[in-house]
């Protein structure tokens, strides 16, 4: 088999899911696209591992150890965005604004009276 | 190592051609094409529900390129992993989440094509690199089944990577543990303020 083959479709998958990545707006389905990046890795992985057949087979060990960090990253990012998605009540990612830098000079100063005000919920609270 | 490979790489390009394909690479390219149709799908269906089904498709489309590129194990470990746990794992996601059933306007963003130049801009860059670099190495995946076992991989595993593989699994159980910890901490929260 020519060695281009799988390496050119590991190539293209990885540009798919970083298409996937960058546009899509759906936390879980920006996982989705990280789940195909990884497997665009593996697919190398294991087209090198079966071109340089080494005594440590490394290609196939390593894809399995990327399978394992994959299945814990997506148990981690699941839960993470599962809280987001109770406190906020959005799994949009471009909804998320909380550490965003204020956009323009006019925020800045809203900021400033916003943050000398009393917060909403220490004026509730009493 | 790196002239035995070359000498190997150069002693294997003998007799082939690009005009007349194996059918191994036939089947290959044919579910690479699968590979690459249902990857496009999954990031660009509106519905997120199609798009989690789709990535099952992927998965195993994947799966199937390991076997043919002689890696047996590889192969049903993506099948059960990927194909049984993490997707299934998504559509819980998505469905705890309150995803939207149905056509959203999801990839109606401003920066949909800045998005589509970087992937593209990847996608030439590397075809590019990789063709150049790998247009006289060709292989034959049979001779890499004996190594795809599941008695070669643990006997590679637990001869030579026993210290990764123990580093793993200490890393599964922090993310168990932490997955557990982020979900509990607002029902905490919630019985130590009442």
């Amino acid at each position: 088999m020519h060695a281009v083959y799988p390496l050119v479709l590991g190539a293209l998958l990885f540009a798919i899911g970083l298409y996937g990545v960058l546009a899509r707006r759906n936390a879980i389905t920006v996982l989705m696209a990280i789940e195909l990046l990884l497997n665009a890795v593996t697919i190398n992985l294991v087209a090198f591992g079966s071109i340089i057949r080494d005594a440590l087979n490394i290609g196939q060990v390593f894809t399995l150890f990327i399978i394992t960090i994959a299945a814990a990253e997506t148990g981690l990012g699941l839960a993470i965005v599962l809280l987001i998605f109770r406190q906020k009540g959005t799994a949009g990612i471009d909804e998320q604004r909380t550490l965003a830098e204020p956009a323009r000079l006019p925020d800045l100063s809203k900021l400033a009276d916003r943050s000398s005000e009393p917060s909403p919920s220490a004026r509730t609270a009493p | 190592m790196n002239s035995t490979a070359q000498t190997l790489f150069n002693q294997s390009s003998l007799g082939h051609s690009y005009l007349s394909p194996t059918g191994l690479e036939i089947v290959f390219v044919l579910i690479g094409l699968v590979v690459l149709g249902s990857g496009v799908l999954v990031v660009t269906v509106q519905n997120l529900v199609h798009a989690a089904l789709w990535l099952v498709v992927c998965l195993g489309a994947i799966a199937g390129e390991f076997l043919l590129l002689g890696a047996e194990l590889i192969a049903w470990v993506q099948v059960l992993i990927y194909v049984g746990a993490v997707v299934v794992l998504l559509l819980f996601g998505l469905v705890l989440t309150k995803a939207p059933i149905g056509r959203t306007d999801e990839l109606d963003v401003k920066h949909k094509l800045p998005a589509l130049l970087v992937a593209a801009a990847a996608a030439g860059i590397l075809v590019t690199v990789l063709v150049n670099a790998y247009k006289n190495v060709w292989f034959d995946p049979r001779q890499a089944v004996s190594a795809g076992t599941a008695s070669a991989n643990g006997a590679a595993l637990f001869k030579f990577w026993v210290l990764p593989f123990e580093t793993l699994s200490v890393l599964l159980l922090a993310a168990l543990v932490g997955a557990i910890a982020l979900s509990r901490r607002q029902g905490a929260e919630k019985d130590g303020g009442v």
